[in-house]
């Protein structure tokens, strides 16, 4: 076969990428190339460089290290058995790029993954090389994410924690038994272990800085993983409790939903349809609910349907104070903070509002109008001074009254 | 002597500011006219380049800087609440000419009202947070929307200049961010407001640019573009989300938006085609062998049943503890529609006679249940079927699987292995031993027979051996567990 061009390789190994979700470059250790050699900064926020028409943001140059692997994960387009083109960059080829998009402002950084060539560990050395030559010898000092690979040795998972702002081990699939069927080179337990190796060096090496201030740092964007949702049968109730335990056993910054994606040549396996995407945007939301909103993950599974699947028509805080209607309507002028998290309509910055204008002026409904971005959806939640919902909360269709009533059309 | 006496009673005052974007200016006027205890609607502030003044010949006009009260020693300080500072220094770069004027008036009912800013419901409060924040936004998409391109200096150093048209007057300010993130690199920001170049060192401003000035290509965009267009996930469209991110009105200015529309356009396309490419009907497992061996002849799942062939069904009873799984039929076993009575089914034969298992008590089927061939002269020679395709018939073997319901499956080669367990596994290795399957049906793996046809000699000999030492355990086993 003819010899590959950067270009060629690189559209393989993108196109390889981007099934993964994660793009953030947010929430790692400011640092800027004032006084350094080379460029970089990271400075809290992440920028998104670009958008797609797919709607995901690109922040990062999203790459593999090589397609080629030896394990037969059935959803993965890179599979063994799958027959896609397959490219190999060297790890110079891959600090080449970054740097030639990173000068010219493309990227935030570099997202780093690979399949599994030779074995894990052979791997996760040739991702590591990646970063050490960007920070090292270019002192390079923009967001470097790694993916991790469980199986490999602890001892080279620590070095890409050195040298990355984010480390990621994916879960893939929301239970065990979907993990075996579908991913049978796979792990549970080894999964699992490696999250919880990277969770307890985390911890140490920030605590380390807090006595020592030039203690190397490790991983100071903390670790995510991804689940991909609609490969198996696991229901939104499992899925939520799922996340819900990775989040507090593991200390994870992100779990990312990924709803599964027809993939060329897929494996008969798989369902061929894919899940709504909207079903990926629920749980979003619901991850949303627990983390910013003060829900258990009880709670939020309570607002799922019959089949343990969330609505797909309304979004899950609604489904939730629909079906739980003796907790409103909430008395904007008094009731307390978490209360209010729990209207439909009230994003968190809409409760700060409400929470410091109410210390100046009792708020009348055309008040809470100004604050928020829709009152109509509010209404029924909520009393304000001149505004008391009587009828609306009770009523049995109130569904039908606030549930969005446009449907996504495909286009003709 | 109060402040007062220094005012003119109803005078206006106009206040010329040096640069749209001098917050300092602006804050060192308003803190005297508080002082000075002028009320809002008596300052007009205007930029460079704006026409005239409000007040006409009313109040002083052009020269009406100079002649602006001076506070006196012992007026009392300017107080603001920290929220309105970092408001206002963002506010004050919007491109509205109102703005000086709100903070103006905003200022001085925080001297009465200390608490205003909380009052996100007041009109002027909401007007002035919406201000900072979309000067907040600009910002943003400055930092991520700047596209440099590279130019050789005349030494040969590089030197990266972009084109980049802000909404409101940020580049001075945000100058420090690309200086801080790029600071060992030589670049330039050019825009119609003015530009920025730094030089490694120092930061320089210039006069407004035109694009012009700017590069007009760089060979990186080629690159750029490549990976724009390899990331976008086809199967997944959300313009809508595109777009209230990255509006039409910054497209001009990033490279890789020239290729969006075609990228929509092609999406759907691209999608349908993947699910065609294996699609399948959706149909109910079927409940007997008979109806098995009926629907088979008319799949059309994978390229294979396009050759002209017959599907080969399995041959056995139902619930018989052993099942015998092979790779496909061959060109003997199309022709009768009888897996296994080729060379190898006869070699099997014999080899299940020697290990003292009766062929009759078992049910005999294949992975993949066509016939795979290329032409060879007059020959129909066996190809390997891929592992896609054995994953598409799997559907097939384990309908015939579950309604065998077998103690014992064995497979003959690594293909039958797979469609039995979705992967491909190393035949050497798990030979001689019990896999188990989801169900807890035993797995057992052994060599092909036509694998022995193609070696001769010793080779021959020694993978005999081995293949009758798996069927002999095998024979074991099934004694046991009829026992």
């Amino acid at each position: 076969m003819a010899q590959q061009t950067l270009r060629q390789k690189l559209e393989i190994l993108a196109d390889a990428a981007k099934y993964d979700a994660s793009c953030a470059s947010s929430g790692t250790a400011k640092k800027n190339s004032l006084g350094g050699k080379g460029v970089g900064s990271t400075e809290g926020m992440g920028i998104c460089h670009a958008y797609a028409p797919d709607g995901r943001c690109i922040s990062l140059l999203k790459i593999l290290l090589t397609n080629h692997c030896i394990f037969d994960c059935h959803y993965c387009i890179n599979r063994k058995s799958s027959n896609v083109a397959r490219a190999r960059f060297t790890p110079q080829e891959v600090v080449d790029l970054t740097l030639n998009f990173y000068r010219r402002n493309y990227i935030e950084g570099l997202f780093l993954s690979s399949g599994i060539v030779k074995s894990a560990n052979h791997t996760m050395e040739q991702l590591v090389e990646v970063a050490r030559i960007l920070r090292e010898e270019h002192d390079f000092r923009g967001y470097i994410h790694l993916k991790t690979i469980p199986e490999a040795d602890a001892e080279i998972i620590h070095q890409a924690g050195l040298y990355a702002d984010r480390v990621s081990i994916n879960v893939e699939l929301p239970t065990t038994a979907g993990l075996t069927r579908l991913a049978p080179d796979k792990n549970a337990g080894q999964i699992e272990g490696a999250m919880g190796r990277t969770k307890a060096r985390i911890i140490e090496a920030k605590d380390e800085r807090k006595r020592f201030r030039h203690a190397p740092r490790f991983a100071p964007a903390g670790q995510s993983t991804q689940m991909i949702v609609g490969a198996d049968d696991a229901n939104d109730a499992a899925i939520i409790g799922k996340a819900s335990r990775l989040y507090d056993s593991f200390g994870l910054r992100r779990v990312y939903y990924s709803a599964f994606s027809p993939i060329p040549d897929a494996s008969a396996v798989l369902p061929l349809k894919r899940p709504p995407l909207l079903r990926e945007h629920r749980l979003y939301q619901s991850d949303w609910l627990m983390r910013f909103y003060g829900f258990a993950p009880q709670e939020v599974a309570d607002a799922a349907e019959s089949d343990g699947n969330l609505p797909l028509d309304i979004d899950p805080k609604l489904a939730w104070a629909l079906k739980f209607r003796e907790s409103f309507p909430v008395d904007v002028n008094r009731a307390a903070k978490e209360q209010l998290l729990r209207v439909p309509g009230l994003g968190t910055k809409a409760v700060a509002r409400i929470l410091s204008v109410r210390r100046h002026r009792t708020l009348r409904l055309e008040d809470v109008a100004l604050l928020t971005t829709s009152i109509a959806k509010v209404r029924p939640f909520i009393c304000a001074l001149d505004w008391r919902p009587t009828l609306l909360t009770d009523r049995a269709d109130l569904r039908g009254l606030i549930a969005p009533k446009s449907e996504q059309l495909e286009l003709f | 002597m109060t402040a007062m006496q220094n005012v003119s009673i109803g005078a206006h005052y106009a206040i010329h500011l040096p640069a749209p974007d001098d917050f300092a200016f602006w804050r060192e006027r308003a803190r005297g006219l508080i002082q000075c205890d002028v009320p809002p609607d008596r300052v007009a502030w205007i930029e460079p380049g704006a026409t005239g003044d409000l007040f006409g010949s009313e109040g002083p006009s052009r020269s009406g800087d100079k002649r602006l009260p001076a506070p006196s020693a012992d007026a009392s300080p300017v107080r603001a609440s920290q929220r309105f500072i970092t408001i206002a220094r963002s506010a004050a770069l919007h491109s509205d000419p109102a703005r000086f004027g709100l903070l103006y008036r905003v200022l001085w009912r925080l001297q009465r009202q200390p608490r205003l800013m909380e009052d996100k419901a007041d009109p002027d409060v909401r007007r002035l947070e919406d201000l900072a924040k979309s000067v907040r936004r600009d910002a943003h998409k400055m930092h991520a929307f700047v596209r440099f391109r590279e130019v050789a200096e005349e030494d040969g150093t590089p030197h990266f200049v972009a084109w980049f048209e802000p909404d409101h007057h940020i580049v001075r300010t945000e100058a420090s961010f690309f200086m801080r993130r790029f600071a060992n690199m030589r670049w330039s920001i050019l825009t119609p407001r003015g530009s920025v170049h730094w030089d490694g060192e120092t930061m320089r401003e210039g006069p407004p640019a035109r694009r012009e000035d700017a590069p007009g290509d760089d060979p990186v965009e080629d690159l750029w573009r490549s990976y724009y267009a390899s990331i976008f996930n086809p199967a997944r469209l959300k313009v809508g989300a595109m777009l209230s991110e990255m509006p039409k009105k910054y497209w001009k200015n990033l490279p890789e938006a020239e290729l969006i529309p075609q990228l929509i356009a092609g999406a759907q396309a691209r999608e349908a085609t993947m699910v065609a490419a294996g699609a399948r009907a959706e149909r109910a497992r079927p409940a007997s062998l008979a109806e098995i061996a009926q629907s088979i002849t008319a799949c059309r799942d994978c390229p294979i049943a396009d050759c002209g062939t017959r599907a080969v069904m399995g041959e056995g009873a139902p619930s018989v503890p052993l099942m015998i799984v092979g790779e496909q039929p061959g060109d003997q076993e199309d022709l009768t529609a009888r897996p296994f009575v080729g060379p190898a089914g006869q070699l099997l034969d014999t080899y299940l006679e020697r290990a003292g298992i009766d062929r009759s008590s078992a049910y005999v089927t294949n992975a993949v249940k066509h016939f795979k061939f290329t032409w060879k002269g007059k020959h129909r020679l066996h190809q390997s079927p891929t592992a896609k395709e054995i994953d598409t018939c799997r559907w097939w073997l384990e309908a015939e699987r579950q309604i065998v319901q077998p103690r014992i499956v064995l497979a003959l080669g690594a293909s039958a292995a797979r469609g039995l367990l979705g992967r491909t596994l190393s035949i050497t290795r798990e030979r001689g031993k019990a896999i188990m399957l989801d169900d807890r049906t035993e797995l057992w793996v052994t060599a092909h027979p036509s694998y022995l046809l193609r070696l001769d000699g010793e080779a021959r000999e020694q993978q005999a051996v081995l293949f009758a030492a798996d069927l002999a355990a095998l024979r074991e086993r099934l004694a046991e567990l009829a026992g």
